[in-house]
């Protein structure tokens, strides 16, 4: 009996399959988006027992209704992918950096720092400067820390790199703290060290300064020694140790370059977004680039699509919920749907599912056949 | 056919221009936009909000004519919304969270023609902007009144033998704070004389489990009692697990604390917002520093809970003593911060200087002591006791 039910073939068949072409790729996932589309539909519909297509309005009305809502997109676009850029040397190195928020945070605290303690002293062009030079560094300090760990003590990056979040955002409630003696920890705006405002927006300067970002990681990525050496260690290290790899010296050099990128968001957001230090600047961008970064499979290029898709959503259905009054659960909900419907259609997009759903009968005539056939294969392969 | 399709044309435009005259007319385009640091889910928010929805049905406003933005952290994110805001066509913008101030300030400045209201604020007073404005209410009377609630409370757990030891969770140690404590320890000090008090700050507006612990902490240490100055559910549902009657704030905790719970007061923002829209319908202007009272209705104290007290008469002279002290707020001759009823230092204070204007080095700038009374929330609405006085020890 056990023979015959191991030659059944089985209801659902699940195949690994990498030949799938590029076009159907792209046609599953905005299968899976329009998917999560009428998924968000039918739940505002439950919601508010009537129209679904409200809904849909509403998420083009708060992301394109008005220039303004248009630069919001942009700009936060920009910064989340900013963000995302940052981990993504250290993810294709196979390096699991989530301390992107607490690297950003530090770069925050030190831009902060500057403007509070030499703000006055110097003209804001120099303190631009100087408030750069300190973003990037805290934000190399706190990223090559654990770097340094992994490499020489093999420690857990995962767990290192999520610590220092905590830390970062402790650090700068201990320093608002010293620097409102009211104690109401609120810092406010601060005087200084305002960006320049090119064409008349204050987004233009932040949107330019991550497209040529984005160039840069995308070459040193796929076209440098270092970026080959890094996809090279997150491989296989033992290979890297082979070909004569430092494999010590390219996980700190990446977690150099990863820290730099988030002091670099930490400086944007104070120079340029808010002029102020909070511990919430960074607003779990730094956890959501994860996900951009993996959704676009680490490839910078991908990943302005990948930003687009979560800060459209995130700007679309918080204009939604608002407008529905229903909440921030609500627009989390929308969120998690879209996220729920493109990470599932990954799986089809790596595997193929095949159905079987013909009589018995058949099924046995055909596993019949098959058998035949995989014996007939075997044996030219032996006379072969 | 030309001709006739040309005058219906005419006719069908006069008639629409008629209808859009007509609709700008009595204020059928006011818009008032509001902007929350949360949602409905934190206690502070949802009591903004609730007065949002009932100053909309005093007015008559239609539901297009009130714009509410949630969850908008203290940030640029505020000045975004709140141009946004006046995109939308809104005639007045208001904000509630103290982080939201400077960027309110910014945005008044580059929409004159919209007028942008502030809760908590402390700038309007001297910013000289036309069209930007704090509000605040004087809730430390109504912490007060809630103190002598609970010293009711307290005096009946000494009569069982428990120490005069209180608790309270604060959030951050700034003078809306202090304030708010301080009303509340002076209310129970009117009832228990020598009653003491612990404070464990959270340092955050909104930490459940912060509060939660603090809250524990402070149990644990010996308080008897508890009331905080912090928005989640945290404290008041650890005081019901631990059976520790307590006063919430921001409105009622019944439902989740039966047993323990024993009053909250709350500010009542509706009169403010009545009055902000009132204002800007009729072209008035808005009052640069305006602060509620109990008189106007905006400082609310919820039901007593007789079931929080062993003994029902205790419940009935804690309300007495309540609406005896309330009167006596209202025509003057009570004053909360009387300079007999406490001391700093072992000293009784007959001058002080508090940090009223605005400037980035919080300098002491006022002074706030007239007729041996501090006078809160009289030079700027916004509260600005900050003095430590004794009997009341800060943890943190």
């Amino acid at each position: 009996m056990a023979k015959v039910k191991a030659n059944k073939t089985p209801l659902v068949r699940i195949s690994k399959r990498t030949d799938i072409s590029g076009w159907k790729a792209l046609g599953i996932r905005a299968i899976a988006f329009v998917a999560a589309l009428v998924l968000g539909g039918i739940v505002t519909a439950i919601l508010l027992e009537g129209n679904p297509f409200k809904f849909y309005s509403y998420l083009f009305e708060g992301t394109f209704g008005t220039p303004r809502r248009i630069w919001k997109l942009l700009q936060d676009l920009a910064m989340l992918l900013l963000i995302s850029l940052a981990v993504t040397p250290a993810f294709k190195m196979r390096f699991w950096n989530i301390g992107a928020e607490g690297q950003a945070l530090v770069g925050v605290l030190a831009a902060g720092a500057m403007i509070f303690y030499i703000g006055d002293a110097v003209p804001n062009g120099v303190l631009i400067l100087i408030m750069a030079v300190a973003a990037v560094a805290a934000g190399i300090i706190w990223a090559v820390i654990p770097g340094i760990f992994k490499a020489y003590f093999n420690t857990n990056e995962t767990l290192f790199t999520l610590m220092m979040n905590y830390v970062a955002m402790c650090l700068i409630n201990y320093f608002i703290n010293i620097w409102v003696t009211s104690g109401s920890g609120v810092l406010g705006v601060l005087a200084g060290g305002h960006f320049p405002v090119i064409g008349g927006q204050p987004q233009i300067l932040t949107i330019i300064i991550v497209a040529v970002v984005t160039a840069l990681v995308a070459v040193y990525l796929s076209r440098s020694k270092h970026g080959y050496e890094l996809s090279v260690v997150g491989e296989s290290e033992n290979t890297a140790r082979y070909i004569g790899i430092n494999v010590k010296k390219v996980v700190i050099r990446t977690m150099i370059l990863s820290g730099a990128l988030c002091g670099l968001v930490g400086l944007l957001l104070v120079g340029g977004i808010h002029y102020t230090v909070t511990a919430d600047l960074v607003g779990g961008n730094g956890f959501t680039a994860i996900l951009v970064s993996w959704l676009a499979k680490f490839n910078p290029i991908y990943m302005i699509a990948t930003s687009f898709l979560v800060t459209f959503l995130n700007q679309g259905a918080t204009f939604a919920a608002d407008s529905f009054r229903l909440g921030g659960s609500f627009s989390d909900i929308i969120v998690g749907l879209f996220f729920f419907a493109i990470i599932a259609c990954e799986f089809f997009i790596n595997y193929k599912v095949t159905f079987n759903l013909k009589s018995k009968k058949k099924d046995e005539a055909k596993a019949a056949i098959v058998t035949e056939e995989v014996v007939e294969e075997v044996k030219e392969e032996v006379q072969g | 056919m030309k001709k006739v399709l040309a005058i219906v044309l005419c006719v069908a435009m006069l008639a629409a221009l008629g209808v859009s005259l007509v609709a700008c007319n009595d204020n059928a385009d006011f818009k008032v936009g509001f902007i929350c640091l949360h949602d409905e889910n934190s206690t502070y928010d949802k009591n903004f909000i609730d007065a949002i929805y009932e100053a909309q049905k005093a007015l008559g406003l239609k539901d297009e004519q009130i714009i509410i933005k949630t969850n908008v952290p203290e940030g640029n994110e505020c000045y975004v919304a709140a141009a946004d805001l006046v995109d939308q066509g809104c005639d007045v913008v208001f904000a509630n969270s103290f982080g939201h101030e400077s960027y309110m300030l910014q945005a008044a400045k580059d929409f004159p023609e919209v007028q942008f209201c502030h809760a908590t604020g402390t700038m309007a007073h001297d910013a000289n902007v036309a069209n930007f404005q704090n509000a605040f209410a004087s809730i430390y009377e109504g912490r007060y009144l809630a103190g002598i609630a609970a010293g009711h409370k307290l005096q009946e757990l000494v009569n069982g033998g428990a120490a005069a030891k209180i608790g309270y969770v604060g959030a951050f140690p700034y003078a809306e704070v202090v304030s708010g404590y301080t009303s509340f320890y002076l209310g129970v000090k009117s009832v228990v004389a020598n009653v003491t008090m612990e404070v464990q700050f959270t340092n955050s507006w909104y930490d459940e489990t912060a509060e939660k612990n603090a809250a524990n902490n402070l149990i644990q240490r010996g308080a008897v009692l508890i009331s905080q100055h912090a928005d989640s559910w945290g404290a008041p549902t650890a005081c019901e697990q631990a059976n520790v009657p307590n006063v919430s704030y921001n409105g009622s905790t019944i439902s989740n604390c039966p047993n323990t719970y024993i009053i909250s007061s709350r500010i009542n923002w509706a009169p403010y917002y009545e009055y902000m829209i009132k204002c800007v319908q009729n072209g008035e202007d808005i009052a640069a520093d305006w602060t509620g009272t109990i008189a106007t209705n905006s400082v609310l104290l919820t039901d007593l809970n007789a079931a929080a007290y062993a003994d029902a008469a205790t419940a009935t002279a804690a309300q007495n003593a309540i609406n005896t002290a309330k009167a006596a707020l209202q025509n003057g001759t009570l004053e909360v911060f009387d300079c007999d009823t406490f001391t700093v230092g072992g000293q009784t204070i007959a001058t002080y200087m508090a940090d009223v204007n605005t400037d980035s080095a919080f300098t002491p700038d006022t002074q706030v002591i007239e007729n041996g009374a501090f006078e809160e929330s009289s030079k700027r609405s916004a509260p600005y006791f900050d003095i430590r006085i004794d009997g009341i020890t800060c943890l943190n």
